[in-house]
């Protein structure tokens, strides 16, 4: 009987500005490129609210940034960290380094302490000696530079995953040889994909659609891997610094 | 030296502190001094709510639909309020929630529509600028712990391109090819999509209007907040069009031919 429990002490509900729109993202770094991917799928409860809601977004030729929680804050905040990077080009007439970019949004995160931006934040891309770098935040600002991170509803299925692929962690190699230090191009996207399937699979929070973007160090040669892959889209317009190519994939929509 | 600008050019206490030796905390206050400020009201709840808004595309642009009831909880207080508003030439919002909101959000997007006009700088606002204007109004009140308590469907067509999407008390926002607030979001849903996608290019204003209409009946047979009474909105290049009220055809003979619930014997 919850009617007579609210009589007999004064009932307050309070005004929760925050929701949880499900989805997951998740990050690979290479030798010289990065890969940034996130579902499409936004959710609230049991509720799909669309099959079609991007999660990740190019800021320059040389950073992807995904973002993953409450998306009212995660729309926001791209557009507030977009706005710094113009005001910086104007200024500078060159585009943010990525772990400029990195500690400008720990430091926009941390701005908003005592009232976050309900969002984890996962930042791919080139760094400038060419190599390919993921940053990864929690909501206030906290961060590192890792080789890989998923955040996000599945989070939880995805990272072991990943640990297990890409650092070959409880692996051991065949006598005499020893685990690859970074993965091809090649690799990481059937990594991705495979981490995306699979969440789908067993989370219903993620699917509908899959967005991987790729970036590609100056002279790259994963560029060769690139040329067989199905619908792929070119975000940049010249071919002599870091280019930026978007992969979309079809996700179970149960 | 007083270092603080809100101090400057005002009587200074110097009797008390000449050289603004003291602590900032025992320094003159200068901000707004409101009396009621202890008694400022927030939208905590709503009052007068309105339910569902359908909405979905069709070949020839966006259709949406809404019942004319406002309710005072349960109660079925006001059964002849609009929730559909054109906005300029080529929008509609339907909104549902707390209709007094609603009206506010009207008077707010009636003085944007006006600001627009009277520039003559020959650009009219399109569904997706009302849209991200009502998105960040809504963000910014939620952002004050002061909420805007609706959830409102943005549609329209402009220079051939078809627009539909969501925002709500809390800021969120999303675009689909059918979108339901309320309710609706889970039972009419469901129906528009099975009705619409896939089919949003071929699908004729004729067959738009029946997907609402039948999803408008399973929603009055099922949400106690409707009432039968209802209006369509349709917006294409022509422009926006609202119709007059409309009332569903019901049937209520199979509820004779329910046993188990009630006194019946048999």
């Amino acid at each position: 009987m919850p009617d007579m429990v609210s009589l007999a002490q004064p009932q307050q509900r309070q005004f929760n500005p925050y929701a949880d729109n499900g989805g997951t993202i998740l990050a690979i770094a290479g030798a010289d490129f990065t890969v940034i991917a996130g579902d499409t799928r936004q959710s609230e409860g049991y509720s799909i609210q669309t099959r079609y809601a991007p999660k990740v977004f190019r800021l320059t030729d040389r950073a992807v940034l995904a973002v993953n929680g409450f998306a009212a804050d995660g729309n926001m905040f791209v557009k507030k960290v977009r706005q710094r990077l113009e005001w910086y080009r104007h200024a500078h007439a060159k585009d943010m380094p990525l772990r400029a970019i990195a500690r400008l949004i720990q430091t926009m995160l941390y701005a908003r302490r005592f009232f976050p931006f309900y969002v984890y934040n996962i930042l791919g891309g080139i760094e400038e000696d060419g190599s390919g770098a993921v940053y990864s935040f929690d909501p206030v600002g906290s961060y590192e530079r890792e080789a890989c991170r998923a955040a996000g509803a599945a989070q939880s299925l995805v990272q072991p995953f990943l640990d297990n692929q890409i650092y070959f962690k409880n692996q051991v190699p065949a006598p005499g040889m020893a685990h690859p230090v970074h993965l091809p191009l090649s690799t990481v996207l059937s990594l991705v994909i495979d981490s995306f399937t699979s969440a789908t699979e067993r989370h219903i929070e993620v699917g509908d659609g899959l967005e991987m973007y790729v970036v590609l160090a100056k002279g790259s040669t994963a560029i060769q891997s690139l040329s067989t892959v199905r619908g792929i889209q070119e975000m940049t317009v010249t071919e002599d610094g870091e280019r930026v190519f978007v992969i979309r994939r079809e996700l179970k929509k149960d | 030296m007083d270092h603080f600008p809100t101090n400057w050019g005002r009587p200074r206490n110097d009797a008390y502190d000449p050289y603004g030796t003291y602590p900032i905390a025992h320094r003159p206050n200068n901000g707004p001094k409101d009396a009621f400020a202890d008694a400022v009201q927030r939208t905590q709840q709503p009052i007068v709510t309105g339910t569902s808004v359908l909405a979905i595309k069709y070949k020839d642009g966006i259709m949406m639909a809404a019942d004319n009831l406002a309710s005072y909880g349960s109660l079925a207080r006001f059964k002849d309020i609009q929730r559909l508003q054109p906005v300029g030439a080529h929008t509609v919002i339907g909104a549902g929630g707390d209709m007094s909101d609603f009206q506010y959000i009207q008077l707010m997007l009636d003085e944007l529509i006006i600001d627009e006009f009277s520039a003559q700088d020959g650009h009219t606002l399109g569904p997706a600028e009302v849209h991200e204007y009502l998105a960040q109004v809504m963000y910014a009140r939620r952002s004050k712990m002061n909420p805007l308590w609706n959830s409102i469907l943005v549609g329209g067509v402009k220079d051939g391109k078809r627009f539909l999407a969501y925002v709500d008390l809390l800021g969120t926002t999303y675009s689909a090819s059918t979108l339901a607030t309320g309710y609706g979001a889970y039972i009419a849903q469901p129906l528009l999509r099975t009705a619409v996608e896939g089919k949003e290019d071929i699908l004729t204003e004729e067959e738009a209007y029946k997907i609402l209409e039948q999803s408008m009946r399973v929603l009055y047979y099922r949400d106690a907040r409707t009432i039968d009474k209802y209006q369509v909105a349709t917006v294409t290049e022509k422009g926006v069009y609202i119709s007059e009220s409309r009332r569903l055809d019901t049937n209520w003979s199979f509820a004779e031919g329910i046993r188990g619930y009630g006194a019946q014997t048999q």
